[in-house]
């Protein structure tokens, strides 16, 4: 009955527009622009999906570890110093470090200070590195050569030293945040100069020209026109950089400066590991090859969004 | 014709060449465009040609307030374009707009083609109200030629023709007065060439249009100019009708220009007088004394060396020649024209 009604009242409009109405049906009128675009192309990227998914997981894991392990590695009687240094079994799967405790547990409870230095680096650096070289290699003269020096006073710390010193003046030294801020103060000006080299050689195309003798702004002709032809080269370089400071945060913490025990991070039970890597090599290989997983996550992800910002690539 | 819409006066543009590292200290200058005066007419075509490094594109950015004068004017509509600022300079890019050299760097890679010629409508947005702006660069690209279901693809997946057509769908956007043509073909095929000229000057009668074309190839510029103005190392050096710079051009650079484009007729090729130049297009930044074409010209005498020729009509010519030439000793040349 309710099947005939609704025949009957929609067989008379399609009298009506015979053509226009199933054409439009089968072809909505769809409003392209490159980041509408990207993120379809993205949506259908294997690449992506898989980094997408693992990165989505590992945040998971980083904000809710109990989902994902019984124990606490902090509660009391967590690491038995009977099974120190057991091997992998069936029932923990990553076996015990030197104190006893069990690595998988370990594991995933230090997923959030290193995922944290990570993310929160990488962000940072990119950020601010993005925007200072956008700024230097669009202004150019001045401001570009006072920035450009700044960069080189930069680079000129040696990484450990300055890490160091600044670590030595924070208030609140000894878990990721604190790592994560002199990494970006020390992480910088790599970003920029990428960001800068790729402005300078963006900014003389007509396309620039073009858009200056329609009367665009230095806002619009920036962030519409210079930045996403630009950013490619940033966005890999900061993909495959997140796995460098998720590794140097290992670096800090091994010296004494990075994250504290009894704090966990996959940096600090890497070198705590290496000590004994002949004699125990699955308390290093088990962290070492979660980290190089989420690398590769980032990497996957970072080259999914640069081929999805390119037109020519899809 | 109608009245001038864009009179340039006295157009200078130096560009500094600066000496030292921390104190930079002004040594010279390159004299890229060096007090140009002309005037465009209303819904006429003024082809400006000269070859490689003599100022056209210079000039062109200059009136298009890309680059700043370095003095003189630009009069549109009487009033001085050249100085402005912010939103009146805003204001006067909707009545003067540009079609670019290479249609392969002046589009944006990263934007659709609606995002392209839709540009305009949202830096002008009082040009189309926001419901209407698809629609109206749907209608560009149907005026320019192009199938109006691409307005989501990417400049790569264009040819080069299609893509200038794109380049001036953008210029069209805002209905502007005059358009300033940049070498529009140089960079395309032959064949398509003179599709797109023939875009330009159908559009010039459905607009209105005044053109400012610039290029180096003179027959394309005989085609669609009304008149054509030469340019040698930042000056110009004669200006008239096509009839009267194709037919009896007077300045011997002129001459010498047209002496060198192809014949193509093997017989008349053979018999043909042909001026070949010597030497180089002198430095724009230290150029001759007097007349700027002296070091290669034939006619050269002392005055040459010691006189300015001024731009204007010379006192000897009369009738169909009488057309501004800066040469002392303009005459029109005694052989068949080409």
């Amino acid at each position: 009955m309710s099947d005939t009604i609704t025949k009957d009242a929609s067989a008379p409009a399609g009298d009506n527009s015979p053509k226009a109405t199933p054409a439009k049906k089968e072809k909505p009128e769809r409003v392209a622009s490159l980041w509408s675009d990207a993120v379809r192309d993205l949506r259908r990227n294997p690449l992506f999906i898989i980094g997408g998914v693992l990165v989505l997981a590992l945040i998971v894991i980083s904000i809710v570890p109990g989902w994902f392990t019984d124990g606490s590695p902090f509660a009391n009687g967590a690491c038995d110093l009977s099974h120190s240094l057991e091997r992998p079994s069936a029932e923990h799967w990553f076996g015990y470090d030197v104190q006893g405790c069990d690595i998988y547990t370990r594991t995933v409870w230090g997923a959030r200070n290193s995922i944290i230095v990570g993310i929160l680096t990488t962000t940072t650096v990119t950020v601010v590195g993005a925007l200072l070289g956008l700024w230097a290699g669009w202004k150019g003269g001045v401001i570009d050569s006072i920035l450009s020096r700044i960069t080189e006073i930069f680079f000129s710390i040696p990484t450990l030293l300055g890490g160091m010193l600044i670590m030595s003046m924070l208030p609140f030294a000894g878990n990721a945040y604190s790592v994560s801020l002199v990494m970006a103060v020390l992480g910088w000006p790599q970003i920029f100069r990428i960001m800068r080299a790729s402005v300078l050689s963006n900014k003389n195309n007509d396309y620039v020209m073009a858009a200056r003798a329609l009367g665009a702004g230095a806002g619009r002709i920036t962030f519409r026109h210079i930045l996403p032809n630009a950013i490619a080269p940033v966005i890999v370089v900061a993909a495959i950089s997140l796995g460098v400071f998720i590794g140097a945060e290992a670096a800090l913490s091994y010296l004494g400066i990075g994250v504290q025990p009894p704090q966990i991070s996959w940096g600090l039970m890497i070198s705590d590991a290496q000590v004994r890597f002949l004699a125990a090599p699955h308390v290093l290989l088990f962290p070492a090859a979660v980290l190089s997983v989420t690398v590769l996550a980032f990497i996957m992800l970072g080259d999914a969004v640069r081929d999805a910002l390119d037109p020519k690539l899809r | 014709m109608a009245e001038p819409i864009l009179e340039v006066k006295d157009l200078v543009k130096h560009y500094p060449l600066t000496q030292g590292i921390l104190f930079k200290k002004q040594v010279g200058a390159v004299k890229a465009v060096d007090g140009i005066s002309f005037d465009l007419m209303k819904g006429e075509t003024l082809g400006i040609v000269g070859e490689s490094g003599c100022g056209k594109s210079t000039l062109a950015k200059v009136l298009m307030n890309l680059e700043r004068a370095t003095s003189g004017q630009v009069l549109f509509k009487g009033e001085d374009i050249s100085k402005l600022t912010g939103q009146a300079l805003k204001a006067v890019r909707r009545n003067i707009q540009m079609v670019f050299q290479d249609p392969y760097t002046s589009l944006n890679p990263r934007m659709t083609v609606g995002d392209i010629i839709g540009e305009p409508f949202e830096i002008h947005p009082e040009v189309a109200p926001k419901g209407d702006r698809r629609k109206a660069v749907q209608d560009l690209l149907d005026v320019v030629g192009l199938n109006p279901e691409y307005i989501n693809r990417y400049p790569h997946q264009f040819s080069g023709g299609q893509r200038q057509r794109i380049g001036i769908a953008r210029g069209l956007a805002l209905k502007p007065e005059i358009i300033i043509c940049d070498e529009p073909v140089s960079a395309l095929d032959v064949s398509v060439q003179a599709q797109v000229i023939n875009l330009l000057d159908q559009l010039q009668g459905e607009f209105g249009l005044s053109y400012m074309f610039i290029a180096h190839d003179l027959s394309i510029v005989r085609h669609i100019s009304d008149r054509v103005g030469v340019m040698y190392l930042g000056k110009m050096v004669e200006i008239g009708s096509d009839e009267e710079i194709y037919d009896n051009a007077t300045h011997p650079y002129t001459q010498a220009l047209l002496s060198a484009v192809p014949v193509p007729d093997p017989t008349a090729r053979e018999t043909r007088d042909r001026i070949i130049l010597t030497g180089d297009i002198p430095s724009p930044a230290n150029p001759p004394s007097g007349c700027r074409f002296r070091t290669r010209c034939w006619k050269a005498e002392e005055r040459c060396s010691t006189e300015v020729p001024l731009l204007a009509v010379p006192e000897l010519l009369k009738g169909p020649a009488a057309h501004q030439s800066a040469c002392h000793f303009a005459e029109v040349r005694e052989t068949a024209a080409v």
